[in-house]
């Protein structure tokens, strides 16, 4: 192990020079990991996301981590999780499909006990029936948990949001958990170019005292810290407590925002700002939507790409703003129930303009010809269809 | 630092509540207090609402009053009675999820040795029958199999007394509570002799009628916690409203239960043992 030195997290995240290396997804979000200081990672195993969790178990043995531990199941990790970050120190672990449903009461709880931790989901099916396929319906569980919720379209996403989601969910402004999502398999176990900042530099540590709530170590006051179950109070100041604790954790949330702009380049990228028709993407189905827009291209069609890197918060304004002239959207993604889809619509005034779809889910391919179908059929063109045998 | 952050800044004192300035000058902190002397100081546990007559307040009233190190201690608990009363007292309390509990301390305790190596915090879990062997099962059997440094007090009521009094693995056979309309089908869960198989270094069961005894083996859970492994103690805590204990007889009945299946046993490891003796002796040099 390199003796890593602590930079400043602008300088890391901004302006530290970057070594391009050729590695899986899984790989990138450990080397996120690797340089954000991180103090302990708990793990238990889930394909696919099991990967993540055992590069991290190596940094653990080569000294980049204090503490590591395969737990009981998902519902015990992530308590635990959120143990050892109420005592301050900075967290790790990662999950997919029905780990992540079976942790979900307790990453639910997270937000309102203001546990700064940060969660990888690569995303596989929900049972039943049992596939272990890559699909991202598991994403509309955490869309209303308060949790920051990140979708990563490829490696060098991971990445990027991983290692900004260790600054953002400790920001005082924030103090809430940071979740980065994305496909299993079609990113997490292949591979791609990520450009990576020095393995010799890393974060600063967490500051447990830099925090809107005192942390639980019997070293600051308040000496009686009461932070739970207000229910024993009264009903009313039950009602009252609770109301305003979760009004707070979705501000939170909201003020998560700046910091999205500030090391991520802004909740959403565009390509082809004046383009007719949009492919709405996030994840990995916004990288199928960028090879339609170059295909569409070549063919001399206006088309554009609005990718959506936050979903939470969710960029209502910048999409609304993003769309106000288009034509149509086109919005493919990898789960039957079409969260994405349902998000823009409620965001935009114009939300007759929307394509539901394509959608694949079940572990399906998204070729970028089901995109081009629907490309073609908002500008009026069509195709006859080729049968290849 | 535990003691410092429990005292006011000078100056501001005065402006406190007397409530926290009487717990600063007569409470338990940075001292060691006599159980037996309740009353003549200032506890960390006064207020509650919990039943008239629950033996599972007072059971929680000298859990706090022999905590070995109350500044530097945080207790965890989770849904059910005991929390009523937990989570009004003077040390830092987390409330968790369902059953959550051993798994919060387990992420907890190691969290604080990163942070602190070289102090002593004790944390503690205080949960229900329900909480700990039934929802909380496997983080409780797990926490023990990882060999966590902290101790877990099962305030055994036998029933889901604070959501109306069900069932729970802890009921004795054959009590007839809601959702087991037909009676209990099957025994309690031998939970001291799963703890021991698990790996806890110190067990211990009891009724708790002996107010001295009580406090040496919360004590002696807690310290051995401290070096050596996980502890456990099996408390009967009745409740006398889902169980129809007049209140003038709870003493009564915890005295029959002891008597009947709540006898007292302890067991440690040799190391433990070793350890406990050590200290006796030299509390024996200090007089």
């Amino acid at each position: 192990m390199p003796e890593q030195k602590v930079v400043d997290i602008d300088y890391l995240l901004l302006e530290a020079p970057r070594e391009r290396k050729f590695i899986t997804g899984a790989q990138a979000m450990a080397e996120a990991v690797k340089r954000a200081n991180v103090d302990m990672a708990i793990a238990y195993p889930i394909t696919p996301q099991s990967e993540v969790m055992h590069l991290v178990g190596d940094l653990y043995a080569q000294g980049y981590l204090k503490d590591y531990y395969r737990a009981e199941e998902e519902y015990g990790t992530m308590s635990a999780i959120a143990g050892a970050s109420r005592a301050g120190v900075r967290v790790f672990t990662a999950t997919s499909g029905p780990g992540l449903l079976r942790g979900i009461e307790a990453i639910a709880s997270w937000p309102g006990h203001r546990v700064p931790a940060v969660l990888g989901v690569l995303t596989r099916v929900v049972n039943a029936p049992l596939s272990i396929q890559p699909d991202n319906i598991e994403l509309a569980y955490l869309l209303h948990s308060g949790i920051i919720l990140l979708h990563a379209e490829n490696q060098q996403d991971v990445f990027d949001m991983t290692l900004a989601a260790f600054a953002i969910s400790e920001m005082v402004d924030v103090y809430i958990p940071v979740a980065v999502a994305t496909e299993g398999f079609f990113v997490t176990h292949a591979k791609g170019y990520v450009n990576m900042t020095p393995e010799d530099m890393k974060l600063p540590p967490r500051d447990p005292y830099k925090a809107p709530v005192p942390v639980t170590d019997c070293e600051v006051p308040p000496a009686r810290i009461q932070r739970d179950a207000p229910v024993q109070k009264s009903n009313f100041m039950s009602y009252l407590i609770h109301a305003v604790w979760q009004q707070e954790v979705w501000a939170s949330n909201m003020r998560a925002m700046k910091y999205i702009y500030k090391y991520l380049g802004g909740p959403i990228e565009v390509v082809n700002p004046d383009a007719d028709v949009f492919v709405v993407a996030s994840g990995c189905a916004a990288a199928q939507g960028r090879e339609a827009v170059r295909y569409a291209q070549q063919e001399g069609l206006n088309v554009g790409l609005v990718k959506i890197k936050s979903i939470r918060p969710f960029p209502a304004k910048e999409v609304r703003e993003a769309l106000k002239n288009a034509k149509a959207a086109i919005i493919p993604e990898h789960n039957i129930e079409g969260w994405l889809s349902k998000e823009v619509k409620a965001a935009i005034p114009n939300s007759g303009i929307v394509t539901d779809g394509p959608r694949v889910y079940g572990g399906m391919t998204l070729p970028v010809e089901l995109i081009m179908e629907e490309i073609y059929k908002s500008l009026g063109i069509k195709k006859e269809k080729k049968v290849v045998i | 630092m535990g003691l410092r952050y429990v005292q006011p800044a000078p100056g501001f004192k005065e402006y406190l509540p007397k409530d926290y300035v009487d717990l600063i000058d007569f409470g338990p902190f940075g001292k060691e207090v006599d159980v037996q002397h309740l009353g003549d100081f200032k506890e960390i546990l006064e207020e509650h609402p919990m039943c008239a007559g629950c033996w599972m307040a007072y059971f929680v009233r000298v859990f706090y009053a022999s905590l070995p190190n109350p500044e530097d201690t945080i207790v965890l608990g989770t849904a059910g009675c005991a929390r009523l009363a937990l989570s009004q007292a003077a040390v830092p309390f987390i409330y968790g999820n369902y059953g959550d509990t051993n798994a919060v301390a387990s992420g907890l305790t190691r969290a604080l040795k990163i942070r602190f190596p070289d102090k002593t915090k004790d944390v503690v879990v205080v949960a229900g029958d329900g909480g700990l062997m039934d929802i909380g099962f496997s983080m409780t059997m797990h926490s023990w199999f990882r060999k966590e440094k902290f101790t877990t007090i099962m305030v055994d009521n036998e029933v889901y007394g604070n959501t109306g009094g069900q069932e729970s693995g802890m009921s004795p056979k054959g009590v007839q509570l809601k959702m087991a309309p037909k009676g209990k089908k099957f025994e309690k869960i031998p939970a001291t002799e799963l703890a021991k198989q698990a790996g806890c270094v110190y067990v211990v069961k009891l009724s708790p009628t002996s107010v001295k005894r009580t406090a040496k083996v919360i004590r002696r859970a807690i310290l051995a916690a401290r070096h050596f492994g996980p502890t456990f103690i099996h408390a009967y805590t009745s409740c006398n409203i889902e169980y129809s204990i007049p209140t003038e007889e709870v003493l009564k009945d915890a005295r029959e239960r002891e008597k009947k299946d709540f006898g007292f046993e302890e067991y440690m490891t040799d190391e433990v043992r070793e350890f406990f003796e050590e200290i006796e002796k030299k509390k024996e040099v200090k007089k």
